[in-house]
This record gives C-alpha cells, structure tokens and sequence, in this order.
C-alpha cells in the first residue's frame, strides 16, 4: 500500500519508472524498424504500424490455436515469434518489390502517400481477416508469473520484454556495426552510385533493410500483444508514438530509436500516474520540444544539400 | 501551371451547379452539396501537394469549423449562417495561424506527421472532454438562419445548397487568384528549389506560413458548411481517416488544377455511395487501393485524364482540318 | 575599422569538415568596382569560400562584412538583402515553372513582394522588366517555354539571370562557363561581363578555365589548401610558379 509522504513519493517515482522502462521497450521495439527503414531508403514507412499490427494479430491467433489444441503453452511464445516470422518475411520483400521501389527518387510527398495508402489496406485486411473483435492471449504473459514491485504487481513477461529489446537492439548494433552486411548497407546509405559501380547488388539490399525493418515490426507486435488486446485502429495510434519516438530520438538512428523510447516511455509514466488525461498529448508535447531545440532529433543529423 | 484564364467553361459549369436543383435528382443534389463543402478543405490540402508537401491533419481545421457551428448553436443558441460560416473560416485561420509558426519549419515528413499529430490531440480532447463536446455521441447543429430568416420547409435543402455554392464559389475565385499571384507561384517553386528561393531574399517559412493560414481558413469553412449541410458532428471529424479522405480526394481529382479538387469531391462522394453498398466493411481497403492505382498509374488525377482526352481530340480536331 | 569602399570584407574567416580546414584564416578585401576571379584546384576551398560569404555555412571562426555590415552568421536571404547575390555552379532553378516565371519570381522577391497573395505575378512593370533581362542574356526566345527545354549553356545564363535580377551591388559567379562548349566560353562570358559592368555591379566569379580569368579578371585570388596564396593582376600571379603548380599541377 501507498504511504503518505517521502515513501509516496519514492513509491510513485519507482513505479515510473518501472513503467517508463516497460513502455520504453515496447516502444524501441516498435520504432527501431521504422527507423532503420528511414536510415536505408530514406522513406517514412507509414504502414510500419500495420505491419506490426499484422505482427500482434497473426501471433495471437496462432498463440490461442495452439492453447485451443491443448498443447503446451510455452509453445504460445514459438507462436508469437512464428507469427511475427510469417508476416516479416511475406510483407517485408512484397511491400518492397511491388510497390516502394516504384516510387524510389519520386518526391518526397508521393512516398508517403504510397506508404499511407499500404497502412488503410492492412488496416481493413486485419479486420477482414480476424473481425473486429479485440484479440488477446494472456497465457504468455501470466505464464511466468507475477512480481509485486512497489506494491504494483508486475509479470515477469515485462521483463523479458525489457530484456527482449535490449538483446534487439544490441544484435540490431553489431549487425549494422560488426558485420560485412551492416557495412555494404552502410555503404549504400552513403553513396548509391559508387555502390552500384562497386558491384554491390543495391536493388536486394533495399529489399533485404526493407523486409529487416518489418520483421522488427512485426516482432515487436507479436511480443507486446500479450500485455494488451489487439484491435483494429492501434495501427495508427502505435504509427504516430513511434513516429514521435524516432523523431525525437533522430531518424535513422538506432541510438536514436533507443532514447527517443526511453524518453516517451518515461514520460507517457509520468502521465498515466499524474494526469491521466493528458497521457497521448504529452508524447506529442516533447516531440514538439525536443524539435524546437534539436530540429534533426536528438541522434539526427543535419543534411545540407550541395550546392 | 498558370492559373488557367477566363474562358467559356466557366460560366458553362457555373451555370450547371446553379441549375442543378431544378434538374437532378435529391440524393445527386445531396452528393454535389456535400462535394462543394468538402471540396475546400480538398482545395487547401491540394495548395500544399503542389508546394511539394502533404499535411495528414487538415481534419483539424475542418473539425474547427464544424464545431464553431455545433458550439454556437449548443451555447448561444445561434444558427445564423452570415455570421457562423465566416466565423468557422475565421477560427480555422486562427488556429493555422498559431500552429503555422511552428509547423512552417518543417517539410517533408515532419510536416505531414506534425500535422497528423495536431489533428489527433483535436481529436483527444473532442473525446474526453464529452460535457462539453458531446463526446460520441457529437453535437445536432440545426439548419441555418439567413439573415436571421427560415427558409420555408420545402426550400430548406435548395437555401441551403446555394449557401454552399455562393461560399465555394467565392473561395474558388479566391484560391485563383492566390495561385496566380507571386505567392502562389512561389508555393509552386517551393516544390522545386527553395535553396533559389533562399537565395532569392525570401524565407521559405513565410511562404509555407502564408498557405497554411490560408489553408485554415479553407479547412475552417469546409467545416462549417459540412456541418450545416449534414446537421450532426463527432469528433471523427478531426480523425486521421478524415485527413486521409481529404489528401485522397486531393489526389484523385489531381491537385494541380483547382477543378481537379471539385472534380474529385464529386467523384469521392460517388464512390462512398457505392462502397457502402457493396463493400460496407472496406472502406479503407477501398480508399487505399484506388490510392495506390493513381499513385502508381496516373498520378495526376482525374484531371489529368481530362486533360489527355481534351489533348487527343483537339489534336484529332487539328488533324481532320489539316486533312 | 571596416572602410566604406569596401564592398566583402572577411576577417579570419575559418571552417573546418573534420579534420580538413576547407577555410584557414582568410582575409580579403574586395573594393567596389572590382572584377575578381578566384582559382585553384578542386577541394581547394573555392565553393567553401563561395558558401560562407553567403551565409549557406557558418563560419568556425572570423568575421564577414559586406558593405561594412556584420554579415557572419546570417542564412542566406539576409546575406541576399544586404545586396548580394550568387550564381551557382549548379544551376538553382524553378524547374516546374516557364523561364519567364524563373525571372519574374526573382522581379517579386527584389520588390520584396514575394508573399503578395491578390495581385497576379504577371503585371506589365515585371513583365517588361523580366523580358527585358531575358534579352540581356540572350533567353528571350525561351520566355514563354519550360525551363526543362534550356539548353545547359541557357540554364547557367537564366541562373546567373536570376541573381542578376535582383540587382545586387555584388554578385558571386560559382564557375560560370562550366558546362559551356569551349568555342562558347568567350562569347557567353563577354555578354555577362558587359552586362555587368553596365550596371556597375562589383563581381567575383570562381573559374577552373585560366583563358577565362586572364582574360576578364582585373584581379586574381588564389586558394590552394583553404588559404590564399597569391593575389594580383592576372598575369603577374598566374606566372608564379607556386600558383602553376597548385592550380595546374604544372612544374
């Protein structure tokens, strides 16, 4: 129970921070796809949110048919990650080949009109495909049982889900740091011409950063949605949070991505504990802050063009 | 593109919307009433995509209007069309001109998403604050007064058309002459090359700032007149599917010209009517499909296949005569 | 104490990419009048210089005054107000727009009714204005067409047009004859020098073509390394063998 006073106060400051960490993660694991997607092909996915949206979906159904068949519910966290696969590796080169590369170089407004329209086709595919019924499969997250942290009860599955993004975002650094992939990628981030010349196959390598980032979506759909009910529309709402998070973290960094969660997620706490009218402004609020401040993002970079 | 002159088209389509009361039938009168409110708001979201920016928040200035008239007449009691369709436009150009200080930073993408973000926060708080804005369950806003006159029963509907009609037809003059003045050309360079602009003495910003008090005002009158014609707000007219509605609409009727804009709201509201018959759970679907056949097919709308048509014939009319 | 006549004064100007000082500590001073080339070998700072006067990049270090005014540190529509304009190497032109629109544009900014919203762009004192610096530079022919149908040689013109049209009291030429058939270079740069000089327009112009500069530079500065290492008449400072070897590579 809450005591008045310093112990309220350290009570409500723990339990803000628990939950910042806990948003924070959920939120780096929305957004680092979207920002390793911007970093590579320089497009704004709008349709990032439905593809994680997808993610959630497709994991809980598979998740509740295998409860359904009575077989064990560890096997619930195969299924998330099996659902997540499935739509990463089936959007990420369809989206990529189909459609983004036609508009590669076209101006900047007609991308994201493109990307815009792919988020309103998945959103009405989700519903068409599971109703418009709310979605949820608990056992994954109750299966590993209950902690009780300032007298707020907490799962265990926050946790993982702490740890989960924290393994995401370090393999995500070496892949892009420490390995030959990372590097060809990097190279064609910085000059496309000479990367062509130098026999790079570019054309895979914006399929391949392309079908990376929506798996990176769709995991992060699969591991959150046992922590909430999927329905239809949180493709936008969750579209917008990551947008503000890799705004204010600096678009294309995965750095960025990290902070910009952990900032959002912090404060988005702060709300729920303090105002909860104000717990989606708030978010906006500090985008726009940290914008007036450091326009390119906190990571960002300025680009001058070359004259 | 140059504003295009006055020719004989004009006053030929002028002509038409002002006869079609006496002419079509009530539920096409309907469509081309809710076209003309709407297509304003399409207007303003079109002046950005020819400057080379999309905004996915105009709901927001819509909103605005609309819920001028549903507080009016839910606190003051007042319906007076005269003096609550410039208020909506009025208070929709307030609002751009306070967010436009910030917002005319921005470009590209954070233009779209910022605006996407203002129109949310609109719609957040038309949500939760329901002992003020009706919440759900929205605000009645009654058919207007004209000069504090009620139109007759049976000429309700035709009033209020003509209302309509007199405002976008007002507004369209106005956008023209926007278009053809230095401003309106700047806008258009703005999509090509603001470092020359830059370097031109001017700011960039300002010319971005100028349009979205503009827009706002556009936005602001859609709303007030979309709430007169349909006589029922919710706060999903700040909602982000209402931005996309607007910015499809933009891109349908092709956003180069401004009867592209009229062209497309009639088009649009067509094509509501249709889907909700046989596709009543995929609306989106819809909208997104059609957006991506024009995107990757002919981005320029439906005016521009006007325009390749007029092109074909009179080059045939030109060849016949040679011939 | 900054003196009267001089039109671009720069103090210790610096600026750094990493570890590459594209600028050390320039001083320069250019009197109305002038008509200065500026050489030097790719990378050796020519643009840089070019970009921090006009305001596109901040300087590290030092000063910028033009026309006695502190110009350091203002972006480049304050820089242009202050009665500068810049050509670009580049051309920086309104694609979209017909090339009468290009110069009519330019006409509204100096008249400082860029954001004018009720008259029409096209009225007669612009149009005669704007028709009559099209001739100047030899485009009228294309008024009317789309900028996409000049020819490269007329859209470095229509490009140097454009600051031209708005009357500065200094204008910067970021390589003008590049891109320009060899036989043309001369006749294309007689036009602007004469056009120029009629209007009494102090001119810098950066040159790779050393025909170009000795032949219609009063005066020479040369950058090697982000410095100036020689500067003078034409002919005296493109002798020196320092200067052949860093602009030319020539022993």
């Amino acid at each position: 129970m809450l005591q008045r006073g310093e112990g309220a106060h350290m009570a409500l400051l723990t339990i803000v921070i628990l939950d910042g960490f806990v948003f924070a993660a959920v939120l780096f694991l929305l957004s680092v796809g979207l920002t390793l997607i911007f970093g590579v092909l320089r497009i704004l996915n709008i349709s990032h949110g439905g593809i994680y949206a997808l993610g959630a979906y497709l994991g809980t159904y598979l998740a509740l048919k295998i409860l359904d068949v009575g077989l064990s519910p560890y096997l619930t966290y195969l299924m998330l990650l099996a659902g997540a696969v499935i739509i990463g590796v089936i959007t990420g080169p369809l989206l990529e080949r189909l459609f983004l590369r036609r508009v590669y170089g076209q101006a900047e407004a007609i991308q994201l009109l493109l990307t815009f329209s792919i988020l309103l086709i998945l959103d009405d595919l989700i519903k068409l495909i599971w109703g418009t019924a709310p979605l949820m499969v608990s056992t994954p997250s109750t299966l590993l049982g209950h902690v009780s942290l300032a007298g707020i009860p907490y799962t265990w599955y926050h946790f993982l889900l702490i740890g989960v993004s924290i393994v995401f975002g370090g393999t995500l650094v070496w892949l892009m740091r420490g390995t030959r992939f990372g590097k060809i990628v990097v190279s064609v981030i910085n000059d496309r011409e000479i990367s062509t010349a130098v026999g790079i196959n570019v054309n895979r390598i914006y399929t391949l950063a392309f079908t990376l980032g929506a798996l990176c979506a769709a995991l992060g759909g699969a591991a959150v949605a046992p922590t909430i009910a999927v329905a239809p529309g949180f493709a936008v709402e969750v579209g917008v949070q990551s947008f503000a998070v890799i705004a204010i973290g600096g678009m294309g960094s995965l750095e960025g991505a990290a902070l910009g969660a952990l900032l959002v997620g912090l404060v988005r706490a702060l709300a729920i504990h303090t105002f909860p009218e104000l717990e989606l402004v708030v978010i906006y609020v500090l985008m726009l802050i940290v914008l007036m401040i450091k326009p390119e993002g906190l990571f960002g970079e300025v680009e001058l063009r070359r004259i | 593109m140059a504003a295009r002159p006055w020719s004989l088209a004009v006053p030929i389509v002028a002509g038409l919307f002002v006869a079609a009361p006496f002419v079509v039938p009530s539920w096409i009168l309907f469509i081309l009433h809710l076209a003309l409110a709407k297509f304003l708001v399409v207007l303003a979201v079109a002046l950005f995509l020819r400057g080379g920016l999309v905004s996915f928040g105009h709901a927001l200035f819509y909103a605005v209007g609309a819920y001028t008239a549903g507080f009016a007449a839910k606190w003051f009691g007042v319906r007076e069309a005269v003096l609550l369709v410039p208020l909506g436009g009025l208070f929709g150009a307030a609002v751009a001109a306070v967010i436009g200080l910030f917002i005319a930073k921005y470009r590209g993408v954070f233009f779209a998403m910022l605006n996407l973000a203002v129109s949310m926060i609109l719609y957040a708080i038309l949500l939760k604050f329901y002992w003020v804005t009706g919440g759900t369950d929205g605000l009645r806003v009654q058919t207007p007064t004209l000069l504090g006159f009620v139109p007759p029963r049976d000429l309700i509907r035709m009033t209020s058309y003509y209302v309509v009609l007199v405002v976008a037809g007002v507004m369209t003059y106005v956008v023209y002459r926007f278009l053809a003045s230095p401003l309106g050309y700047y806008l258009k360079a703005l999509a090509d090359n603001e470092i020359r602009i830059e370097y031109s003495g001017e700011s960039v910003q300002r010319v971005i700032y100028a349009t979205y008090v503009l827009s706002g005002a556009l936005g602001g009158l859609g709303g007030v007149l979309t709430a007169f014609t349909v006589g029922h707000i919710v706060p999903e007219y700040a909602f982000w599917i209402q931005s996309g509605e607007f910015v499809f609409v933009a891109l349908l009727g092709g956003y180069s010209s401004v009867p592209g804009p009229l062209i497309g709201a009639i088009a649009f509201e067509f094509i509501r009517t249709y889907a909700n018959k046989y596709a009543p759970y995929a609306w989106q679907m819809t909208l997104g499909i059609i957006m991506l056949l024009i995107i990757l097919l002919q981005p320029g709308g439906l005016w521009a296949m006007y325009e390749s048509v007029v092109a074909r014939f009179s080059r045939r009319a030109e060849g016949v005569e040679r011939a | 104490m900054p003196e009267p006549s001089l039109i671009l004064q720069t103090i210790d100007l610096t600026k750094s990419f990493g570890m590459v000082k594209a600028a050390d500590t320039i001083n320069v001073h250019i009197t109305r009048g002038e008509l200065v080339g500026i050489v030097g070998a790719n990378g050796s700072g020519k643009t840089t210089f070019l970009n921090l006067i006009t305001g596109y990049l901040r300087p590290d270090h030092g000063r910028i005054l033009i026309m006695g005014q502190e110009s350091t540190g203002l972006p480049p529509r304050r820089v242009t107000k202050l009665g500068l304009a810049r050509s670009f190497q580049i051309p920086q032109l309104y694609i979209g727009l017909s090339v009468l629109e290009n110069v009519l544009l330019a006409l509204a900014a100096q008249a400082g009714k860029s954001t004018a919203c009720w008259r029409p762009l096209y009225r007669g004192q612009w149009l005669e204005h704007g028709a009559a610096v099209l001739e100047r530079f030899g485009l009228q022919a294309y008024a009317r067409r789309p900028v996409a149908e000049l020819p490269e040689g007329g859209r470095k013109l229509l490009d140097i047009a454009l600051s031209f049209a708005l009357q500065p009291q200094l204008l910067l030429m970021d390589e003008p004859t590049s891109g320009v058939s060899v036989e043309d270079k001369f006749q294309v740069m007689d036009t602007l020098i004469t056009v120029l000089q009629q209007s009494d327009i102090t001119t810098i112009f950066v040159e790779h073509d050393m025909d170009v500069v000795q032949r219609y530079s009063q005066r020479v500065l040369v950058f090697d390394d982000g410095k100036v290492i020689a500067d003078g008449p034409p002919a005296s400072v493109l002798a020196y063998p320092e200067v052949r070897k860093a602009v030319l590579g020539q022993e």
